[in-house]
This record gives structure tokens, C-alpha cells and sequence, in this order.
């Protein structure tokens, strides 16, 4: 009986090509923008957690303060109020569990024939651990590195490629502005950061080799940044406090000063990043799933018109001993192959669409079978939803006026 | 013919609720069809006839007294129950041959045994043979547009026949036929009343088609005038 009817449902958008075809196309475009739009925010969603896993985590970053010079107010970061000193008393805060003084710098290195510009940045072994990074070879250099300002380097992926290509780069000597250094480890590849820098261009070295041999200022011993690694989450709030009071405290300011100094939560602003695009990614699926009521709305609109142009047929069919259940099923069938029909080929324009954006924009997308599958599950549902109405009206019709209709 | 009559109906009446208040279009008819037998209902315009062929078809429901088809209380029964009457016990054939347009001949034939349940094979094998029992041999495939209104009615005699009923309601079955081809047509009923013993009730206006049936009822304001035997079909099928 649903075989035949099926065949039946089938006879009738045969009839109707053109109507049934401009009818799926609502469909397929709710379909396809709801596993388009799903894949591109599942993508981006993706993208800032890789990004953030590859942050660290419980992390701030302490920056020097501004400077004002003869009118002219440099950016953050620009005074020399940070110092390895303040570095080390931070560290010895109840609520940190690592710290890592950075001291960056654009330099050129050089290997053999090959040279790079890349970020120097003068710092300890703890940022491996701040910002919860392993070696892939070799080692980090020690704290007697620190001590003593040894010329040793750690390189990241980028820097190394760039200069050795598939070599090694460990126990080899690169020339930094000049100075030679010792590669002594290669750091493993992290990947984009949330601004979208690439975090393996970089190379770091002792912080103090940094300031006495590459970057040095008038004020020794300064430093551009701290990082900061809280012991948990729940610390975060009493670790930025204790901060602030040990760095006034030891930049002696007076009570009414503003801070020269400036701590930044990372892990909260992450957390915003991530917020932000869980709720774009919810908000495209759901303006995409607005076009997919569009289309079951279309569906039940021709429904009705098909119902009220075969209304002698379906007195016909009573008047021959067709039940209400019959006609309701028949027009429900209807309505719902409809719909599956332009889902599958919804579901087809929406991964092709989706791979299309990632061969184009280079965007990363997920389709997920939940995605898909929760799209037909969805266009059923309209099927049936936007169906059932013109399909019991049909049904519903009274044999002797449905004859009578012209 | 012996054996309870096929059709009873006991003070009959229809009313229809319009904007001018309640008309009564069929009155108090009381009437008994055996099994077997050919009436002709006659009647001017707006008699009632129509309404009756629909009450008689299971089409529409009374508004007062009762009616028994083939032993069961229609009044008592519900959708799937007449849905069901009308499957079986009834085929109908309409004035406008009321064929679905879009799908063969057999197709159309077979039609009233998608309701009954039978099998897509089995339903075009005995939709082919009944298209054969009433002479169109060969046509199974056309479209309904394709042959001629004679041809068309007798593909929806077929489709009444198609799943063996006891009754055959006919409203004005040769009203948009030519008057050589609704002599054809009406000499199939009374072939297939003969033969089959289908009862046969059929509607129409004309003197000539009335006479095929073996008992002339007819109708007036909703209520029967008169009811007698006429010579048969004999007497009329010679023109």
C-alpha cells in the first residue's frame, strides 16, 4: 500500500516538474546554507580552541608600562619598568606556579648560506612550561645557560625549516646579529596563534644573553613582558591581586599613581574568543535554519495548491473507496519525498559548498555526521510539519463538494 | 429473485442548512430494491435525484430515517466503514466519467483495488480483463484524453466493476454521450445486470435511457411520485 502510494506521490511531481523542482529548491538551499553555515562556525570554533589549547593555560602576561617623552606617550610595554628581579619575585607568589620574563626582538639569524628575520626572544626555561610547549629534540638551555648568558638557542619550526630545512639543527651554530649561539633544542610546532601569528617563527634564548648581547638598553636588567602561570583557575583572581601589590610595592608607587605596569588575563580574553565564536557559530545555524522554514513553508504552499486543483481527484479516489487515512497519506507522502528529495540534494550542495569555502578561503571547516544527519532529520520534520496541514484538508474534504468542484 | 433486498430506505429525508434557512431536498422516501433488479430514477432538475444517488452511493449521510445496504445500517457506520461499502459494495458511474487525467487507462481501472489492498501485479491483470469485458482490448496504456467520451465512460464502468460490486450507481451515465453511443453504453449495463446480476440504479432525463431498466421510479419535490414496472429492457433496446 506505501509502495503504491509512493509510486503515486511519485506519478504526481512527475506531472508537476517544473512546480516540484522550483518547490525542493527551497529545501535544498535550507539545507544546504544549515550544513554550510554549521561546518564554517565548527570550523572557526575549532580553530580558536587549537589556538587556545596552544596558548597554555591560567596564563597572564605582564607588560611594562607606557612612557611619556616630551609629550610624545609611547604604547604599552615601551617604559623599562620590568626587570628579571620582578620576574623572580612574582615567582615566589603562593598562587604561581611558573614564570617566564620575555625580551623580544626582531634580529637576523643565519646559517650557512641561509638567513631568516624572526622574533628573538630573551627568556628562561620556564616559558616551555608556561606556555606548555615540548621540545621535539635536543633540550631547553639550563638556568647556569640563564646565569652565565650563554650563547645557546632554542628554535622553533618555522625558523628551523627556514635555515636547515630537514636538517637537524641541533649542535649546529647559527649567527644571531652576528654572535654565534648553539642550537640546543627545536621546539615542537604550535601552530596560529588566536591573532593569527605564526607562534614557530620565533627563537628563544637566555633572557640574559638577550639583554646583554642582543637587545641591550641603558637600564639592565629590564625585560618587555612577564608571563605568568597561575597554580589553577580558581587562583586567577587572587594571583592578578597579589601581583599588582607586589609590583607597586617594588616599583615603590605612591598610593595614588597609576600603575606603570599592565597585567592581562590571556586565559579570560581566550575564553571571550571562544564564547564570541560559539555564539557566531550558533547564530549562523540558526539564520540557516530560518531558510529552512522558509522552504517548508514553500512546500506547504504548493501543497495547498495541489490539494485545491485535485480536489475532483480526491473525490474521485473517496467515491471509489479510497479512506481518509489514504488521502491523508498519499499527500503527506507527497510532501515529505519532496522534502527528503531536496534535503539529499541540499546535504550534496552544503559539503561541496563547505569544501568549495575550504579550497577558496582556506578556512577550516567540520562537517560532522551530526550536522548532516541532524539536517534531514530536520527537513523531515518540516515535511511532515508543513505537509500534515494541506494533507488533512485534503482528507477532510466532503466526497459530495469535492465531485461537485470544477 | 429471492433473498432480502438489497437496498432499504425507511422515511429518508435531506435537509441542507443554506443562508436562507433549512431546504428540504428529499422528503420522506421510503423504498426497497432486490437484489437483481434495474430501477431508473427520472425527475426534473432539482428533484432530488442527485442527493439520493449520493445517500445510495454512501456519498453523503441522511439527515433523517434509515438506510440499509446489503443487510448493514449505513446510518451506523463509520468513515472507514462507508469508505469501505463504497469499495466493494458500490460502483459508481458518473455523468462526467470523472477519470484521473494523468495515468492510463489500466491504471484507472485498477485504482478501486489500491483501496482494497491487492497487489500492484495483480491489481493491472484484473484491471486489463475488466477493460477487456467492457471492449477496450488493446487501450490499456492510453491516456484518458486519448479516446472518446463513449470509450472514457466505458473505462469507469470497468473501474465500477473492477472489484465485483453487488451495485452499480449510475448518475445521468449517457448525460455527455452522443444517443448511438449511450445506447451502447446503456446495453452494457443491462448485459452486465443480465449476466452478473448486478443490481443496477441508474439517474437520467431521458424517456429513452429509462426505459432500459425493468422498474421506473419517479421523483418530484423529493418525494416519489410513482414507482411501476415498465416492459423491460426489450422494450427499449430497440430504438
Amino acid at each position: 500500500m506505501i509502495a503504491s502510494l509512493l509510486a503515486e506521490a511519485w506519478q504526481s511531481m512527475k506531472a508537476n516538474r517544473m512546480r516540484s523542482m522550483l518547490t525542493m529548491l527551497g529545501m535544498v538551499i535550507g539545507v544546504a546554507a544549515v550544513i554550510l553555515m554549521v561546518a564554517i562556525g565548527n570550523g572557526a570554533q575549532q580553530s580558536v580552541d587549537e589556538s587556545i589549547a596552544s596558548m597554555g593555560s591560567n596564563l597572564f602576561i605582564v607588560l611594562s608600562g607606557s612612557t611619556t617623552s616630551g609629550g610624545v606617550r609611547m604604547g604599552t610595554g615601551a617604559a623599562p619598568t620590568l626587570t628579571t628581579a620582578d620576574a623572580d619575585a612574582i615567582a615566589e607568589l603562593p598562587e604561581v606556579a611558573a614564570v617566564a620574563p620575555m625580551l623580544p626582538g626582531t634580529a637576523q639569524v643565519i646559517y650557512g648560506p641561509n638567513n631568516w628575520s624572526t622574533v628573538v626572544a630573551g627568556t628562561t626555561a620556564s616559558m616551555l612550561v608556561v606556555r606548555d610547549w615540548p621540545l621535539v629534540s635536543g633540550s631547553a638551555f639550563s638556568d647556569a645557560d640563564v646565569r652565565s648568558a650563554a650563547r645557546t638557542a632554542v628554535l622553533g619550526r618555522t625558523v628551523a625549516t627556514n635555515l636547515f630545512g630537514d636538517e637537524d639543527p641541533v649542535g649546529k651554530t647559527i649567527r644571531v646579529k652576528q654572535t654565534p649561539f648553539v642550537v640546543v633544542g627545536l621546539l615542537a610546532t604550535k601552530g596560529q596563534s588566536l591573532t593569527g601569528q605564526d607562534q614557530d617563527d620565533t627563537i628563544l634564548v637566555p633572557v640574559t644573553t638577550a639583554q646583554r648581547k642582543l637587545f641591550g638598553t641603558q637600564f639592565p636588567g629590564t625585560v618587555r613582558q612577564i608571563m605568568v602561570q597561575a597554580r589553577s583557575a580558581e587562583v586567577m583572581a587572587a594571583a592578578e591581586a597579589d601581583m599588582t601589590g607586589l609590583l607597586r610595592q617594588r616599583h615603590h608607587l605612591p598610593e595614588r599613581a597609576d600603575n606603570d605596569f599592565d597585567i592581562r588575563n590571556l586565559t579570560a580574553l581566550a575564553n571571550t574568543a571562544a564564547q564570541t565564536t560559539r555564539v557566531m557559530s550558533i547564530m549562523l545555524g540558526a539564520i540557516a535554519s530560518v531558510s529552512l522554514v522558509v522552504g517548508g513553508i514553500g512546500i506547504m504552499n504548493i501543497m495547498l495548491v495541489s490539494v485545491t486543483e485535485r480536489t475532483r481527484e480526491i473525490g474521485i479516489r473517496i467515491a471509489i473507496g479510497a479512506r481518509r487515512r489514504d488521502i491523508l497519506l498519499q499527500f503527506l507522502l507527497e510532501a515529505v519525498i519532496l522534502s527528503l528529495i531536496g534535503c539529499f540534494a541540499g546535504a550534496l550542495c552544503g559539503i561541496g559548498g563547505a569544501v568549495a569555502t575550504h579550497l577558496i578561503a582556506n578556512t577550516m571547516i567540520v562537517i560532522t555526521l551530526g550536522s548532516v544527519v541532524g539536517a534531514f532529520a530536520l527537513a523531515s520534520a518540516v515535511g511532515v510539519f508543513f505537509g500534515y496541514y494541506p494533507a488533512r484538508r485534503a482528507a477532510s474534504l466532503q466526497p459530495v463538494d469535492a465531485l461537485r468542484y470544477q | 429473485m429471492a433473498g432480502p433486498p438489497l437496498i432499504v430506505l425507511e422515511h429518508l429525508g435531506k435537509d441542507y442548512e443554506t443562508d436562507a434557512g433549512t431546504v428540504t431536498v428529499l422528503g420522506d422516501i421510503d423504498l426497497a430494491v432486490e437484489a437483481g433488479a434495474s430501477v431508473a430514477i427520472m425527475g426534473p432538475s432539482g428533484s432530488g435525484k442527485s442527493t439520493l444517488m449520493n445517500i445510495l452511493g454512501c456519498l453523503d449521510v441522511p439527515s433523517r430515517g434509515r438506510y440499509v445496504l446489503d443487510g448493514q445500517d449505513v446510518a451506523g457506520l463509520d468513515d472507514d466503514a462507508r469508505a469501505h461499502l463504497r469499495n466493494r459494495v458500490v460502483g459508481f458511474v458518473f455523468q462526467g466519467f470523472n477519470l484521473l487525467p494523468r495515468v492510463d487507462l489500466a491504471e484507472n481501472v485498477a485504482l478501486p483495488l489500491l483501496y482494497a489492498g491487492v497487489a500492484a501485479a495483480e491489481r493491472r491483470r484484473t484491471a486489463i480483463a475488466t477493460l477487456a469485458r467492457v471492449g477496450l482490448q488493446g487501450f490499456e496504456t492510453y491516456l484518458p484524453s486519448r479516446v472518446s467520451g463513449g470509450q472514457q465512460q466505458r473505462v469507469a464502468i470497468a473501474r465500477a466493476l473492477v472489484t465485483r460490486p453487488r451495485l452499480i450507481l449510475a448518475d445521468e451515465p449517457t448525460g455527455n454521450l452522443d444517443s448511438r453511443t449511450s445506447h451502447e453504453i446503456m446495453r452494457l449495463f443491462t448485459g452486465l445486470n443480465a449476466s452478473d446480476g448486478i443490481t443496477l440504479v441508474l439517474v437520467t432525463h431521458e424517456e429513452d435511457i429509462a426505459a432500459y431498466a425493468r422498474r421506473l421510479v419517479q421523483l418530484v419535490d423529493g418525494r416519489i411520485l410513482s414507482d411501476r414496472s415498465t416492459p423491460g429492457p426489450a422494450g427499449g433496446a430497440t430504438p
